[in-house]
């Protein structure tokens, strides 16, 4: 495969080093056109808000992929532990929640 | 509800298997999942190495925008080799949720110790290489992402999608490059020959072993980070490529290239695997100017970075 190195004999692959941690993480928000929401299209590293603006424009919308761009610290991201799968409401059982549960007669025309 | 919950406490899975089950049902693993360590660690090496293949693949072709024959052409050379850095970065990204930084891995290939693909350790010598590159490595590349959007990890998935449409702009640009070149007067032919007899091996070795020397392929297919075989893509790859090259007029430098009629591919010769390893262990032609290069490069930069971080601590 293209930039797959093969493995040689006896390899031993580092997946850390002790080197200096750089620039802080931002993730990046874009918003493709007006009319749509921001919708996050990855990370990068930059030393402050205005240089990950800068950093992101010129990463992720090189084709005008974008009007409006978000950058947040990634460290301010909040998430649920995946392994609680409780937190995530099961709505198997409650069809009754969506619209095309409901029988209404043709007669009635389009609800 | 809280008989469900009751259920998930009173009868925990075993984390391998759903995490298996999740990839054989071709659904994707996001960073937060329980994954083994070795599909974390084989990701870590796949995609850090297909990062740092972005990034030192910006030398070869960087090397020519200041000789490109035509502003346009200057123009085109420049935008490629910036998409080159903004792969490497998406790549980088994806990497990093898997827990690792984006520094540790710069550090890494500095010190030798992470490896990239040993395509961008052949030299670059005319113009026409420009032309040979976009098209040939450029076309095993995509032959090789493609598969890959259909990878198991999400955040890699997601990262050759967006490579994959820029990549497509590469590899036509490449081959208007020829294209001109063999329109052009005989030298100009001539030279697009010279530039595809120096690329054509090289770009067949970018798919790595053959199948039955790959020992990590297994894994990763059965992982999915992997679709198709080394000399599945290879073989793609080259029947994709013989009639553009007729097109140009140009020969591929193979005398064993021949279409196969009953297996309804081209029959190719062997690949010199003497010349394939040597490279792969450091060997080749430009391995220690290419590193060389980038390690100067970063420290000549340190000023700028730590005049960077002094000004962001200020804001």
């Amino acid at each position: 495969m293209s930039y797959d190195v093969p493995h040689l004999p006896g390899e031993e692959f580092a997946t850390s080093s002790d080197t200096e941690r750089g620039f802080p993480m931002w993730e990046v928000f874009v918003r493709q056109r007006r009319g749509l929401s921001h919708v996050h299209s990855g990370s990068l590293h930059a030393p402050d808000a205005e240089t990950a603006l800068q950093a992101a424009r010129d990463v992720y919308t090189r084709r005008q992929e974008g009007v409006s761009i978000w950058v947040v610290p990634s460290s301010a991201v909040s998430a649920f532990d995946p392994e609680a799968a409780a937190d995530f409401y099961d709505a198997s059982g409650k069809e009754y929640r969506q619209a095309t549960y409901y029988k209404i007669p043709d007669e009635v025309g389009q609800m | 509800m809280s008989g469900d919950v009751t259920t998930l406490v009173e009868s925990p899975v075993d984390p391998e298997a759903q995490f298996q089950a999740i990839v054989d049902a071709e659904e994707k693993i996001e960073p937060t999942d329980w994954i083994p360590e070795g599909y974390r660690k084989t990701l870590i090496r796949q995609i850090a190495q297909h990062a740092h293949s972005e990034i030192i693949g910006m030398q070869p072709e960087g090397n020519w925008i200041s000789r490109a024959p035509t502003l346009r052409r200057k123009a085109i050379l420049m935008a490629k080799v910036q998409d080159e850095a903004g792969h490497g970065l998406y790549l980088y990204s994806a990497a990093e949720t898997l827990g690792i930084t984006r520094d540790e891995m710069v550090d890494l290939l500095h010190q030798g110790k992470h490896k990239y693909s040993s395509i961008f350790n052949y030299p670059t010598l005319t113009w026409a290489d420009m032309g040979a590159i976009g098209w040939l490595v450029d076309g095993a590349a995509i032959t090789n992402q493609v598969m890959l959007t259909r990878c198991s990890y999400g955040p890699y998935a997601r990262a050759m999608v967006r490579i994959c449409k820029e990549e497509s702009f590469h590899q036509r640009q490449g081959y208007e490059i020829l294209l001109a070149l063999c329109n052009g007067t005989d030298e100009q032919a001539a030279m697009a020959q010279d530039a595809v007899n120096r690329w054509w091996w090289p770009s067949l070795m970018m798919f790595g072993p053959n199948d039955s020397e790959s020992s990590h392929t297994e894994q990763s297919m059965a992982w999915k980070i992997k679709r198709v075989s080394n000399d599945d893509l290879r073989q793609q790859f080259v029947d994709m490529t013989v009639p553009q090259a007729d097109y140009l007029g140009l020969t591929l430098p193979d005398p064993d290239l021949a279409w196969n009629v009953e297996r309804g591919h081209y029959d190719f010769g062997e690949i010199d695997w003497d010349e394939f390893w040597a490279v792969v262990k450091g060997n080749g032609p430009m391995n220690r100017e290419r590193i060389e290069h980038k390690v100067s490069a970063w420290n000549d930069n340190a000023w700028v970075r730590q005049a960077a971080r002094a000004y962001g601590a200020k804001q």
